[in-house]
């Protein structure tokens, strides 16, 4: 096991800025998960850390040790690729067994070692068939065996489960949880979704354009997002967003001002000035349906969405679209007005122009700071 | 689980030397310089020794050549009709040969992606032709054009299309037939066999989508197989361009380039020049303006190819 | 009913006429092949008054006899089989290294190194004999099998380089990256991971190069100038000048020399276009 640091890692494709300056520390056992939009860099800089791609410059250091000129294999680190890039004229057991053969492990050894992984990961009755003789999740599988037979140093995964079917995925989330669980081992697994996240993370990378927006637990980035990227990317359905601006009332209370002149109380922002433009955040679970005009805002009703479990109610709000989510199963007619309350303590309150969080001047608890 | 391969904890000792980044610019070359040592000592040196001869006065029976003659080989070429005959033979012979090797490859490749019994054996049987020796090919054909001791003549008088039986080997309005013909049946099967090759890669629901959505075989054909197989057929078409308009060697061994240079193409003319008439220099010169004409064709196709790929996207 | 009537006669129309063009096909490819079968049986004395029936009346099998016991045939086999043999392997070799860096690499020398391979088959081979001697004489190279293997190798590098590299395209880079990370440098994860995987695309090469190299006249007759050292085509040529051209052997020993490339030619056919496909040309 090992720690891994990324210090002001930088990556150009000749005259195209890929990464601009990553700064990274993974302690030894963390489950890191990179999280961002398809083309944001994910996976170049996964793949730097295994060696795959130069690093244009910086450092990266594993178990203290700068690692820039090293080959991968010299590395001491599994990878499990999207694809899974099993080799397909070599049976199950030779695939996991590859990395031992190549390292001179004794056979006896290897035999164990395999048996073992095997088992944990229910591939005992495959070993003796190809590849091309498996099901993605089969597939899928191998490909951990791979990487967990060696017990390498860490774990980098480049989005695994991205291949498998929406239920199986669910399924094999939990038990990589489990195995990081009972291996310890640091782990950096990339992922552009952020179900996947928030679900598996200790912490969550999250990235856009070549930057680290934030790095937080998953709580954490859910509940204090950085800066609208963030906030709009992580969170299924997504945060709503109304851009007015920021009003400080005699009593020291603060507000946003709607685009229709709607006043929406929030808590007082720090480095707030009055009249500033700023976005309203808030989660659709964080907007409640209220039925007395007086404590809410009038809205028309858009769409019905129910979801199983809850329902999500679509609404227009000074001219946007506001998706409200309620554990009710209302069943408001289609362009009927309701009202709706926003829940003053967890909304959120952005800079429109550099679109970063300003954050209230008391922060609630939620969950518990490192 | 803690216990630490050796291999992951050597690093920064390791580094001495070669810097990865450095070593990084390097591989590729160490993979390509057996190639490239072996093109530029067999073919790129020797390559630009030949085009010196054409500046050169090089007649091997003649102890007193071997002096620079500046452009004169050139001049002369403009006026020598022999030559300017032999680049009209060799368009004739190269876009002729090309045509039928392409279309009739085309037709044998739909036929043999269609399953059918026997289909492994006929693939074998037809793509024997390209295993025999050009030479071989070369003189059997000649051989069968002879009325003497070939039957083409004798069917083609009883099909009508000649009077009596003769050797259009001697005809010279006819006689590049009998060297393209021989060509277009060494030629098939490597066309046959790329563009299977190409059309067997097409994904199957491609097809399965087409006929759903209601396309005729034709359209399906006309919408998904050309458009597919578009990018090999350039390339290839390409290719054998340049190799068929070099290909002297049937046309040497059927007709010499006779009769009266009625096949004489550049190529052929070139070996006259310099192993009949022994004058490198002017071979040389010949050879030159070839491979300046063949490298036009290639820069104009790749530039057509450029402005086609640009202009659909 | 009318409809099904129908469809199955559309269906004999298609199919027989979809026999009908491959017995074209295979009658047009086998025909001459045959001819030359029907010379090399023929007796002598009846080769120019029997010379356009389909069968001779008589056969023999003297002109092969001839070929194989008084004439150095076996001879000229054996040096065509080495050379053809070993330009094969070591083209493929050098194709498989360049077609890989082709594939993998994205490097500044690329372009010009596939202009030069592009180049040099513009040149007609012809005018490169005298420049080759030249070069090659001083290194003890002319009149040797090396030297030809050599020449040959250079010359079937830059088609069997492009074909090398489509196949390499059709393989996933993934692959030897995970290699890379088990343990292998990237030498070694080509040789044992993805080299192991073209072999199709090998065998493939491995086919184009034989047989050119097999049929190849020029450079045998002008870089080789002792019997010891000559290929079979310079063989079969020699028929035409030493004996006053005696079709009837030179039939003979052609339809010899046939043989092993042919039968090489059977052994990979199969692989020839699966190996295409594997590694097919993309857009
Ligand atoms: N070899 C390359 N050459 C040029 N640009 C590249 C190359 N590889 C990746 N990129 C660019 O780098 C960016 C990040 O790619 P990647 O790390 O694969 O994104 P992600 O994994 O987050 O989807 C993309 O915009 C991509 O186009
Ligand atoms: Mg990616």
């Amino acid at each position: 096991m090992a720690s891994i640091q990324i210090a002001n890692a930088r990556k150009s494709y000749g005259a195209v800025d890929v990464l601009h300056g990553i700064d990274l520390n993974i302690s030894d056992g963390e489950f890191i998960v990179l999280v961002g939009p398809s083309g944001c860099g994910k996976s170049t800089l996964l793949r730097m850390i295994a060696g795959l791609e130069d690093i244009t410059s910086g450092d990266i250091s594993i178990a203290g040790n700068v690692v820039n000129d090293l080959q991968p294999k010299d590395r001491d680190i599994a990878m499990v690729f999207q694809s899974y890039a099993l080799y397909p004229h070599m049976s199950v057991a030779e695939n996991m067994s590859y990395a031992l053969t190549l390292r001179k492990t004794a056979k006896e050894k290897i035999s164990d070692a395999i048996s073992g992984v095997a088992e944990i990961l229910g591939l005992t009755a495959l070993l003796e068939r190809r590849p091309k003789a498996l099901s993605g999740g089969q597939r899928q599988r191998v490909a951990m065996g791979r990487a967990i037979v060696r017990k390498p140093q860490a774990f980098l995964f480049d989005e695994p489960l991205s291949n498998l079917d929406a239920r199986l995925r669910e399924q094999m989330r939990t038990e990589i949880r489990k195995l990081h669980h009972r291996l310890g081992a640091t782990s950096v697994y990339v992922t552009h979704d952020q179900i996947e996240a928030m679900t598996m993370a200790d912490r969550i990378v999250a990235m856009h354009d070549g930057i680290i927006q934030q790095v937080g637990s998953p709580v954490e980035i859910y509940d204090k997002p950085a800066n609208i990227f963030v906030a709009s990317f992580i969170g299924s359905p997504a945060m709503n967003f109304l851009k007015g601006s920021y009003e400080i009332s005699d009593d020291n209370g603060a507000g946003v001002r709607l685009s229709d002149g709607a006043l929406v109380p929030v808590l007082q922002a720090q480095n707030a000035q009055n009249n500033q433009a700023v976005t309203l955040g808030s989660r659709p679970e964080h907007i409640s349906i209220v039925s007395d005009a007086d404590n809410g805002l009038p809205a028309k009703v858009e769409l019905i969405e129910p979801m199983g479990l809850s329902t999500l109610v679509h609404v227009t709000l000074a001219g946007k679209p506001i998706k409200i989510f309620t554990m009710d199963r209302p069943n408001y007619p289609v362009d009927s007005f309701i009202h709706i309350a926003f829940d003053m303590a967890k909304a959120h309150v952005f800079d429109t122009s550099s679109e970063q969080r300003l954050p209230p001047t008391t922060e609630p608890h939620s969950g518990h700071k490192d | 689980m803690t216990t630490v391969t050796q291999t992951g904890k050597l690093p920064a000792e390791r580094r001495g030397g070669f810097s990865k980044k450095l070593s990084g610019i390097i591989e590729p070359y160490l993979y390509v310089s057996p190639a490239l040592v072996l093109i530029i000592a067999v073919m790129l040196m020797p390559l630009i020794l030949g085009l010196s001869y054409a500046f050169r006065d090089i007649r091997i029976l003649n102890p007193f050549s071997g002096g620079f003659v500046g452009t004169a080989h050139f001049e002369a070429l403009i006026s020598d009709q022999a030559f300017l005959g032999a680049l009209a033979n060799t368009a004739w012979w190269t876009f002729g040969s090309l045509l039928f090797q392409f279309g009739l490859g085309l037709i044998l490749a739909l036929l043999l992606n269609r399953q059918f019994l026997g289909r492994r054996m006929v693939q074998a049987l037809v793509f024997l032709p390209w295993a025999v020796p050009t030479f071989l090919s070369g003189l059997n054909w000649a051989w069968m054009f002879n009325p003497v001791v070939g039957p083409l003549p004798h069917w083609m008088t009883s099909l009508g299309l000649m009077a009596e039986p003769f050797n259009i080997l001697s005809d010279p309005d006819l006689a590049m037939w009998g060297p393209i013909i021989a060509n277009i049946w060494f030629g098939i099967p490597f066309f046959a066999i790329t563009m299977l090759a190409a059309l067997q890669s097409i994904p199957k629901e491609l097809y399965e989508a087409a006929s759903i959505d209601g396309a005729t075989t034709r359209q399906q054909f006309i919408s998904i197989t050309l458009p597919f197989l578009a990018p090999t057929i350039a390339i290839t078409l390409m290719l054998r361009t340049i190799w068929i308009a070099n290909f002297a060697d049937l046309i040497v061994v059927m007709t010499n380039g006779g009769p009266a240079d009625s096949t004489q193409i550049v190529a052929s003319y070139i070996f006259t020049q310099a192993f009949r008439r022994l004058d490198f220099g002017y071979a040389s010169a010949i050879a030159a303006v070839l491979l300046v004409l063949l490298l036009a064709y290639a820069l104009s196709v790749i530039a057509l190819r450029r402005a086609m790929t640009h202009a659909d996207s | 009913m009318t409809l099904t009537g129908q469809t199955s006669t559309r269906k004999m129309i298609y199919w027989g006429s979809h026999y009908l063009m491959i017995a074209a096909f295979v009658i047009f490819a086998l025909f001459p092949l045959y001819w030359l079968l029907k010379v090399s049986v023929t007796p002598n004395d009846i080769l120019y008054t029997e010379g356009v029936r389909m069968w001779p009346s008589r056969t023999t099998w003297e002109n092969y006899a001839f070929v194989l016991t008084q004439s150095n045939f076996p001879k000229y086999f054996l040096n065509s089989v080495i050379v053809s043999g070993t330009t094969a392997i070591v083209t493929t070799l050098v194709a498989a290294l360049t077609g890989y860096a082709f594939s993998r690499f994205a490097f500044r020398g690329k372009v010009i190194i596939v202009a030069l391979m592009l180049i040099t088959q513009m040149f007609p081979l012809v005018m490169l004999i005298a420049p080759i001697f030249k070069i090659l004489a001083p290194l003890g190279l002319t009149d040797s099998l090396t030297g030809l293997i050599i020449v040959y190798t250079a010359f079937n590098v830059p088609f069997a380089t492009f074909l090398m590299q489509s196949f390499f395209d059709g393989i996933p880079k993934d692959l030897e990256e995970a290699a890379m990370i088990d343990g292998n440098t990237r030498f070694e994860a080509f040789r044992a991971i993805i080299l192991p995987l073209t072999l199709p695309g090998v065998a493939a090469t491995l086919g184009f190069v034989f047989t050119a190299a097999w049929s190849e006249l020029l450079f045998a007759l002008m870089l080789v100038s002792s019997e010891s050292a000559s290929t079979f085509p310079v063989g079969l040529l020699s028929f035409v000048s030493k004996f006053s051209v005696d079709f009837g052997q030179m039939m003979a020993a052609g339809v010899l020399a046939l043989i092993p490339a042919c039968l090489f030619f059977l052994l990979i056919q199969r692989y020839l276009v699966q190996g295409l496909t594997a590694g097919a040309v993309k857009g």
